[in-house]
């Protein structure tokens, strides 16, 4: 293997490279701050692969068009920011009812609203989880660096595809237009999950009936396999069917796909917790100055360690029930007024304190804060 | 973290801050260290304040901002008064003195040089201040060797070499000019 060459590269361009790297074939999207450069990369490097570009009206018909597109085989995705998430989130309960594999980025910027175009948050994070109606799955996942965004992206693809789910990609403004030193790893290493495909004759094929592990196979439209898609509850001909028993069945079989498999998709990192004392639970931007505040802290002897899930949803539950097992007290530093601190209380329960630290202001939590916050409730 | 340095580049949107930034940036790493670049700016296109901050290390970078500047570049009055506090004490201050009405009130290392005027007069381009101030600021730190920022500017910017090289030059000289400025 050649020795590659390190090169500066951009959190929102990594992405881009990482959706081409895993397969992406169409992407449709309304550009928005800061998400705009995935749009512009893919709309030059997607006609170069025999992909689509599409700018569409707006965010509603994006995430649409997305759907159609995924459903004719092709890796789909779309990138926003808040604003467009609220638009798209109308149709992201069509893609988990229907089961359509879709990767959707957002770019988390200051919000409600228009809010803060250019300034970092983590306001969108419950909004992942409960944006769209109904009692759905879903799948978020929240890189804190250049490279790993390359490797997330990657990693939804594969997740959609394997579990015929949408999967968010949660940034921030400061992982989105940061640039860091990466070195891409070779094509060839790179695993590449593909939805699974009928092996039976298309008069054979239930487009709606799982296997074992809860997941229907999924032909392509234009394959010569016909088959009815919609948001209503259905059973597994993919026709409405809205009795109590099926709809029962459908909503929990949705929901079991994603429990069942759960170890193959959590993602937590942890550091320095084998003897810690004290946690600190951060994701995205706000965990890399933990992890410096971490290390600082150690280094005046303070036994304090950090979790940092990439995947926030479903949440790492069991994680959190170990640390809080171990540790008095666990510090949530957050880009918003305590979102996925609510999560981490709910898990902790009465074995550890949870305690936020917020900021709201655009700005990125500094090593600093996190430092004098631990020292604080030592 | 000892060897951590952190740059901060300011002023108003439009001088061509963030691209500096990220010149400075791929050329520190093409001069094997490790950096991080990042920004803010507001939604206009041009106008309102702007910055760039690189970090430059020989390990991991963490926090991807500044806390403390090693070195400051105001390109304009409202840049250096919003963030002069934010130097370290000794720290180096490069101040575009064709932009700033104002003698330096911190404890610093100061290098006036008139960064858009030498862009306008010396160049003929008033576009390439920011070209003239990463020259001013690879012969000030001496982060980087000069052949590999040339490099990382003609790799920006392909088509304009010559007048980018003598844009780096000329902010290479005025700083070797400027011994008590």
């Amino acid at each position: 293997m050649s020795e590659k060459k390190p090169i500066l590269m951009q959190g929102n361009e990594a992405c881009a490279k990482g959706a081409l790297a895993a397969g992406v074939r169409f992407f449709a999207g309304y550009p928005i701050t800061p998400s705009s450069e995935i749009a512009e990369i893919l709309s030059e490097e997607l006609p170069k692969v025999g992909g689509r570009f599409i700018q569409m009206e707006d965010e509603i018909a994006s995430m649409a068009a997305v759907i159609g597109a995924s459903l004719t085989g092709s890796k789909a995705m779309t990138a926003t920011s808040g604003p467009g998430m609220s638009l798209k989130s109308e149709n992201l309960g069509y893609a988990s009812m229907a089961e359509v594999p879709c990767v959707i980025v957002d770019v988390q910027r200051v919000g409600p609203s228009t809010g803060g175009p250019t300034a970092p948050s983590q306001g969108d994070i419950m909004q992942a989880r409960w944006g769209t109606h109904g009692d759905h799955p879903i799948i978020a996942l929240a890189p804190n660096s250049v490279k790993e965004t390359y490797e997330v992206t990657i990693k939804a693809f594969n997740l959609s595809e394997r579990f015929r789910t949408p999967v968010i990609l949660l940034l921030d403004e400061v992982i989105g237009h940061m640039r860091e030193k990466v070195v891409l790893p070779d094509q060839e290493s790179i695993e590449i999950i593909n939805r699974k495909k009928p092996t039976v004759p298309p008069e054979e094929y239930f487009p709606y009936e799982p296997d074992e592990d809860g997941v229907p196979k999924m032909a392509s439209y234009g394959e010569g396999y016909r088959f009815h898609v919609t948001g209503l509850t259905h059973d597994k001909t993919g026709f409405p069917n809205l009795s109590p028993g099926n709809t029962d069945y459908v909503i929990r079989r949705l929901h079991e796909k994603i429990e069942k498999n759960i170890d193959e998709i959590l993602m937590v990192e942890e550091y320095f917790m084998d003897d810690a004392e004290l946690a600190v639970f951060a994701y995205g931007s706000p965990s890399r100055s933990s992890l410096s505040a971490v290390r600082k802290a150690r280094e005046e002897g303070i036994k304090v360690g950090l979790i940092r899930p990439i995947t926030i949803w479903p949440f790492p539950a069991e994680t959190v029930k170990k640390a809080a097992q171990k540790v008095s007290k666990i510090i949530v530093p957050e880009m918003n007024l305590g979102q996925l601190l609510g999560e981490v209380e709910r898990y902790a329960k009465s074995d550890a304190e949870v305690i936020g630290l917020n900021r709201v202001d655009g700005e990125l939590i500094t090593p600093q804060e996190v430092v004098d916050k631990i020292k604080e409730v030592l | 973290m000892s060897n951590r340095v952190e740059l901060r580049f300011s002023g108003t949107g439009g001088q061509g801050l963030i691209t500096a930034g990220i010149i400075f940036a791929e050329a520190a790493i093409n001069a094997g260290k490790n950096a991080v670049q990042s920004q803010s700016y507001g939604p206009e296109a041009r106008g309102g304040a702007s910055k760039a901050e690189v970090i430059i290390s020989d390990g991991e970078i963490d926090y991807p901002k500044v806390t403390k500047a090693d070195l400051l570049l105001a390109m304009s009055e409202e840049a250096y008064n919003k963030y002069k506090g934010d130097l370290k004490k000794g720290g180096i201050l490069v101040m575009d003195s064709s932009l700033i009405n104002k003698e330096p009130d911190i404890d610093a290392k100061v290098y006036k040089i008139p960064i858009t005027k030498l862009a306008q007069e010396e160049v003929g381009k008033t576009i390439v201040a920011n070209i003239v101030a990463l020259g001013a600021i690879t012969a000030i730190t001496k982060l980087v060797p000069k052949e590999i920022i040339e490099e990382a500017v003609f790799n920006r910017f392909p088509k304009a070499k010559e007048l980018n090289k003598k844009a780096l030059n000329i902010g290479f000289e005025a700083v070797s000019r400027c011994k008590e400025c």
